[in-house]
């Protein structure tokens, strides 16, 4: 623990996530207000005592939809790495394993699913499926996939050259065993690193994609999406544009420190792969 | 570099038609009949089937695949079912707008990054080069739209000082399109510049612990000249090449921006036209954008094994 918290970027990074987690946690039980309850008589208010972060264009207390908006970004965050995580480290796993033409499909297809611009793909993935935050969590997740396949590859590859790995197969450990029980745990400080990363791009996508209305829903908290309509009511209410974007400067920036963080002490020499 | 040369454009061309196969596969599940679409609602059975027909839509997947290829590479282009144009017209007036403005953005992006990724480089762990790496993080952290509408809000609607959107057409107020392109093209540069300002620094710090800018400065040149002349050179090469790769994301990623500030541009064309389901133009644009990066892509390649020839050997 001290080791990690000696580090700069690991202190700041752990705070700022710690917040928002905490915040998210908060908001499952208590919120200052019922965050989609509509109040017209108190539309478009700046921030006061009963409702420090102000009001948007429908009453609802702003404080109270960013609050559960970091529920969102959370899950969204989760799901996303989450399914990145999984259909990747199975894909680096196959790929470093058997080589050869194994190898070679997965990489080409990474190389082509990066080909593609990233938020028009995750646009055109939403429009088929409909726009839904289970879909866009759909469409970001499916980028993530090349990413942890391609670091699960590096990695393992190098673990398979290794001389316990050749002990192993020696003594008669089958090649499941040896992958599950020696390769994988090997390849976790890279792959916890790069999920943190990830987790931040999630949010700063997710946001992006509520933004154009193609990502979560109204009434559900949603920062990007309370920052389009921010947007339409810019110049009675300047207050609606400013916190839903704090919000997300601050859970993105806390989640990349966090990962520069544990970068720093668990793997100082690892290239950051984006 | 003839055979490297040769190489790489085998595997243009394979990842082009990958990127094409895939294109045209996933707009073929896309929901909604262009046919009824273009007749609308009240449309009966036998118009429909002859529209059908007419357009193609009757045939089998790849022979639709083949029909559309071909008709791109003879020139003779699709035609937007909404706009009742060429596709290929709606993206040159477009790419007007969108190209322009990724140009720009990267303008900002050079003019900040290189000076502040070379002063934190030549200070390194000093109270500058903190600042530096943290306004870097902030930028990286921050939403490009939320940016977008921060200058529009303190600069648009308090000064008053820009338009708040929209695009006047460049053959109509020439000034006034270059004046509501800078507020996206900075929102846009701002973030890239984090990136390049913190590639610049390390790429810096490295070169600056070569052994030649040590003999450059055992012979005693004055600090601009081994900074500027021997460092920065060689410093530049990766810098470079993410430009490159920023470029060509910028004219494919500048969607969200565009509708922030309602520019007419590529981003924005294909944004409606997938909420229209015209199919023909988001087919053709997606292509057109995935391409773009492609070939760009492609061409920082080259140019890297053209400057550091080693490249190609790997």
């Amino acid at each position: 623990m001290k080791r990690f918290f000696g580090n700069l970027n690991f202190t700041v990074g752990f705070i700022l996530s710690a917040v928002v987690v905490v915040v998210a946690a908060i908001s499952l039980i208590w919120t200052p207000y019922d965050g989609n309850k509509m109040n017209p008589r108190e539309r478009l208010q700046g921030p006061t005592w009963s409702h420090p972060l102000g009001t948007d264009q429908y009453g609802r207390d702003t404080l109270s939809r960013v609050m559960t908006g970091a529920v969102n970004s959370i899950i969204v965050g989760l799901v996303t790495v989450a399914i990145g995580l999984t259909i990747g480290v199975l894909l680096g796993l196959a790929s470093a394993y058997y080589g050869k033409l194994v190898d070679e499909s997965i990489m080409r297809l990474s190389d082509l699913l990066f080909g593609f611009p990233a938020v028009l793909t995750a646009i055109l993935i939403t429009s088929i499926l409909g726009a839904s935050m289970i879909n866009a969590m759909l469409a970001i997740g499916i980028f993530y996939i090349p990413v942890f396949a391609r670091l699960t590859r590096a990695v393992a590859m190098t673990v398979w050259e290794r001389e316990f790995i050749a002990a192993a197969r020696a003594s008669g450990i089958s090649e499941w065993s040896i992958t599950w029980r020696h390769v994988v745990p090997n390849i976790l400080s890279p792959l916890l690193i790069q999920g943190t990363i990830q987790f931040a791009v999630a949010i700063l996508a997710e946001a992006g994609l509520s933004y154009l209305g193609l990502g979560t829903q109204p009434p559900t908290a949603s920062w990007g999406r309370m920052l389009n309509e921010a947007q339409t009511f810019m110049s009675m209410s300047s207050w609606m544009a400013i916190f839903p974007g704090v919000a997300i400067a601050w859970a993105v920036l806390g989640f990349n420190l966090l990962g520069d963080g544990l970068r720093d002490t668990l793997d100082p020499r690892m290239v950051r792969v984006r | 570099m003839v055979r490297y040369l040769i190489k790489k454009l085998i595997t243009l061309f394979l990842l082009l038609f990958l990127v094409s196969i895939t294109v045209f596969s996933v707009l073929f599940v896309l929901p909604g009949d262009p046919a009824q679409i273009m007749l609308g609602i009240n449309a009966t059975p036998e118009t429909l089937a002859n529209l059908r027909a007419e357009l193609g839509l009757d045939k089998p997947f790849f022979i639709q695949y083949l029909n559309w290829i071909t008709n791109l590479l003879t020139g003779k282009g699709s035609q937007s079912i909404n706009y009742k144009m060429p596709v290929y017209d709606l993206i040159v007036s477009r790419l007007a707008v969108t190209g322009p403005l990724a140009l720009m953005a990267m303008f900002f992006a050079v003019i900040l990054s290189l000076p502040f990724g070379i002063y934190a480089a030549r200070h390194q762990n000093q109270p500058g080069d903190v600042m530096v790496m943290f306004f870097t993080q902030l930028g990286l952290a921050t939403p490009e739209f939320w940016l977008g509408i921060l200058l529009m809000l303190l600069l648009s609607v308090q000064f008053g000082w820009f338009s708040a959107g929209g695009f006047p057409g460049w053959s109509a107020d020439f000034s006034g399109s270059v004046k509501s392109l800078i507020l996206p093209a900075f929102a846009l540069g701002v973030i890239r510049a984090s990136i390049l300002t913190r590639l610049t620094r390390s790429s810096m710090l490295e070169v600056l612990r070569e052994d030649y800018v040590r003999t450059a400065w055992a012979k005693g040149l004055k600090e601009r000249t081994v900074v500027y002349v021997h460092a920065l050179r060689n410093a530049l090469i990766p810098v470079l090449t993410i430009m490159g790769l920023q470029l060509g994301q910028l004219l494919a990623g500048a969607i969200i921006i565009e509708n922030v500030y309602y520019l007419p541009g590529l981003g924005r064309l294909v944004f409606n036209a997938i909420g229209q389901r015209d199919l023909p133009v988001v087919r053709d644009v997606v292509l057109f954008m995935a391409a773009a990066v492609v070939m760009v892509n492609f061409i920082v390649d080259l140019t890297y094994a053209y400057i550091d020839p080693r490249i190609q050997i790997k």
